[in-house]
């Protein structure tokens, strides 16, 4: 398939959306939902095409000399500013672009059919808004390959709004609930609160360099990524510094706050459990799949600037490290499955962000030069698998919620009687983030504890102790849910496998995440577009399988069958237990700091001065001209006489005034 | 006997102080007219005198008077049919009764 269907594969989602807002209250919800989907449907098959066509055919050239180019199908300028700073619209392909096609088209699809049973009644009703919804997906659906076929940061920033602004509109879909309405404004504020340093990062990026376009910022003459270009475009800064650090790793490093932002790293991770009140469909496909890795992408995107400017690559290891522990350890408390599950995205995000920042160990261009773009490859793997199984997953926890009418895991217990296949989709799941062989989690977690082994033992033991932390909260999630005790009915009929348009999303995903693994990514998705030489490291491998072991086996005693372990075990450090629960009192926190420090100390005093100075400066000039209309009105008294006696006084004294001046 | 300047202005203000006296004391509105055309005359005699006195040669002082006097008759033109619609409504020709026109 020509590589220029790629307009299709944006147009189409574009014309569902603006089809199924404007058309959709006409016609019946299960029509504009079958609509949106068979969009999709046609969406995702030319996204394969063009996909297929880019990694494997090499008619249009795009393999030159082993290297796989990024191919600019469509570039018009959009806005010139000057006449070098030109802000373009375009559509660019390369290895991690047409890969992101893949996983949005696929995640995206399977929503949108398992939406179609999922936004139902148990009568089989289509919902209020149904069509409402599915214009939402699909605008969702076009932001976001939007985002990943860009061609310069401009349009990035403007599709990273978009998919902001699509997250918001499907998080508030059920906009009478109040928890909704509150979840969706703490979204859209935190992440535009990041997309702000985004925007200054850019201008700052742009000032220096000029341009906003990624061949001029990354790419090399022969079309990959290269060292020398995003070397030469930080040396346009002229080595100017800002408190200490050069302008270019405050640039990245503000770019990074942005897409920390929308992927939820710690500290502005605090949106995305809360973003879980939207329809869990919506939750499976924004929330844990595609929008939330937008962050991951734009740090590959911009990853040769990363490498140079080491200072804003630390900052990002870091964060990723620190936020993949804490997140995991959320996740081993939290009793709402999704929630839960949010906490797991986050924590598996932090890991593709990790090993980004792993990749470029020691910054030295001949070591990178010499294999060690691993960890690039490898976050973009975990990203392409992730998303497959993240997806499953939260789809899984969907159709159970659709069946208990509960978020609550004390609600469940014991389902796997009830839902078989849902239970063996979840557990396929489970075990594909728990990285058990053969597995897709495996394959990719596999490849960035090797890269964080080769960052230094630190960074491997600490991540590997994460991924045993993954193993263990997932597998508790998988036991209360589908066993510890008999499930007990609370609801007017007993749970059971939903229909099919929502059972056979999980066993496409399911089948998905148990091969997703096979894809060789280190031919397909390297830095640097060359094929990147790996093997299975051995000694990496045993450990991480040995440590998912333990973990499940821990997950096992505990939760399989009813006991009182896991009480004694919160029992006995209660403190910790709590402030696990209660997320580290992070929203707390920023409870405090927003009302207490932000609006008390500092917004109260401005307002109380601009009621008391600004406002009462012009109530007194109001004041003041309308006393004094009240003292000078009598003068109208109407009676021309007293008018005509005032005439004449003043004319007297006019004249008396004037031969007194002429006489003297 | 020979007539001075003076003979001519001295009732010539008296004129123009009967009619600004009429103008601010009567309340009939005709009366407050008529003192109005007292006061047009008085200035009308005195551009005569000092035109006759002081520049015997030249005639912009009459002309200047005769102006006046067509002025002035349109002016009782307008101020009577004022006049007469007032009547018309209040039924009274009393200056008081037009002080209405005030905030």
């Amino acid at each position: 398939m020509p590589l220029n269907f790629t307009i299709a594969v944006i147009a189409l989602p574009l014309l569902m959306f603006l089809f199924l807002g404007l058309a959709g209250p006409k016609m019946s919800r299960k029509i504009a939902g079958v609509i949106g989907t068979l969009g999709m449907l046609v969406t995702t098959i030319i996204a394969y095409g063009v996909s297929l066509t880019y990694f494997f055919g090499d008619a249009e050239g795009q393999i030159a000399d082993g290297v796989r180019q990024a191919v600019v199908v469509f570039n018009p300028d959009w806005l010139s500013f000057t006449k070098t700073l030109v802000v373009r619209m375009g559509i660019m392909l390369d290895p991690i672009a047409a890969m992101m096609l893949v996983v949005i088209c696929t995640v995206s699809l399977m929503v949108h059919l398992y939406s179609l049973g999922y936004m139902c009644d148990h009568h089989g009703h289509a919902e209020k808004g149904f069509q409402r919804y599915y214009a939402f997906l699909a605008l969702f659906t076009f932001s976001m390959l939007g985002l990943v076929v860009a061609t310069n940061l401009f349009q990035i920033f403007i599709f990273f709004e978009m998919v902001g602004v699509s997250s918001y509109l499907l998080i508030g879909f059920y906009y009478s609930s109040p928890a909704a309405k509150h979840a969706n404004k703490k979204a859209f504020i935190v992440t535009r609160l990041a997309d702000l340093f985004f925007l200054v990062g850019i201008m700052i990026l742009s000032y220096y360099t000029g341009t906003f376009d990624f061949d001029k910022l990354v790419f090399g003459p022969n079309g990959a990524n290269s060292l020398e270009t995003a070397g030469s475009a930080i040396a346009s800064a002229g080595g100017q510094t800002f408190l200490g650090c050069s302008v270019m790793a405050w640039a990245l490093t503000f770019i990074f706050i942005g897409g920390a932002g929308k992927s939820a790293m710690y500290p502005l991770h605090i949106w995305l459990p809360d973003a879980m009140e939207g329809p869990t469909p919506v939750s499976a496909l924004i929330h844990a799949a595609t929008m939330v890795v937008a962050g991951v992408f734009l740090v590959a995107r911009l990853f040769p600037m990363y490498v140079i400017e080491q200072g804003a690559m630390d900052i990002i290891c870091v964060t990723g490290a620190f936020t993949a522990f804490y997140a995991a350890a959320i996740a081993c408390v939290q009793s709402d499955i999704k929630r839960a599950l949010a906490f797991s995205t986050i924590s598996q995000i932090a890991f593709m962000m990790t090993s980004l920042a792993v990749s470029s160990a020691g910054g030295n261009l001949i070591e990178i030069h010499g294999g060690t773009g691993l960890g690039y490859m490898a976050s973009m793997f975990h990203l392409f698998t992730h998303a497959m199984f993240k997806a499953l997953l939260f789809l899984c926890a969907g159709a159970i919620i659709h069946a208990v009418h509960s978020n609550e895991n004390s609600d469940m217990h014991g389902l796997h009687k009830y839902m078989p296949i849902t239970s063996f989709a979840f557990l396929i799941g489970c075990l594909a983030i728990a990285g058990i062989p053969p597995f897709a989690g495996f394959w990719s977690k596999d490849e960035i504890l090797v890269a964080c082994y080769e960052k230094g033992l630190g960074w491997g033991l600490w991540m590997s102790a994460v991924a045993g932390m993954t193993a263990f909260y997932m597998f508790r999630i998988y036991f209360l849910i589908f066993h510890w005790k008999e499930h007990k009915i609370h609801t007017e009929h007993a749970p059971a496998d939903q229909p099919w348009t929502m059972t056979l999303p999980l066993i496409i995903l399911g089948v998905i995440s148990i091969v997703a693994g096979f894809v060789p990514a280190h031919s397909l998705v390297t830095w640097d577009g060359a094929h990147l030489h790996t093997q299975l490291n051995w000694t990496v491998a045993g450990t991480s399988v040995a440590i998912a072991c333990v973990g499940i086996g821990l997950a096992y005693r505990m939760y399989f069958r009813e006991n009182n372990l896991p009480q004694r075990m919160a029992d006995s450090c209660r403190g910790l237990w709590t402030a696990a629960y209660r997320r580290f009192y992070m929203d707390e926190l920023y409870q405090f700091i927003t009302h207490k420090v932000i609006f008390q100390s500092i917004c109260k005093p401005i307002a109380r001065f601009d009621r008391a100075v600004i406002d009462g400066f012009f109530n007194l000039l109001a004041r003041a001209s309308r006393s004094a209309a009240y003292g000078i009105r009598g003068f109208q008294s109407g009676d021309t006489q007293s008018y005509v006696f005032v005439y004449y006084i003043g004319a007297i004294a006019l004249a008396l005034a004037t031969i007194i001046c002429v006489a003297l | 006997m020979n007539l001075t300047l003076l003979m001519y202005l001295v009732p010539s203000l008296i004129m123009f102080g009967c009619g600004v006296y009429g103008f601010l004391t009567r309340k009939n509105m005709i009366a407050i007219m008529i003192s109005l055309e007292l006061m047009l005359n008085a200035v009308d005699i005195n551009f005569v005198v000092f035109n006759r006195f002081l520049f015997p040669g030249q005639l912009e002082g009459m002309f200047f008077t005769l102006f006046a006097i067509a002025l002035a008759a349109a002016e009782t033109a307008l101020a009577l049919a004022i006049i007469i619609n007032v009547f018309r409504i209040a039924k009274k020709v009393d200056i008081n009764e037009i002080n209405k026109l005030k905030f």
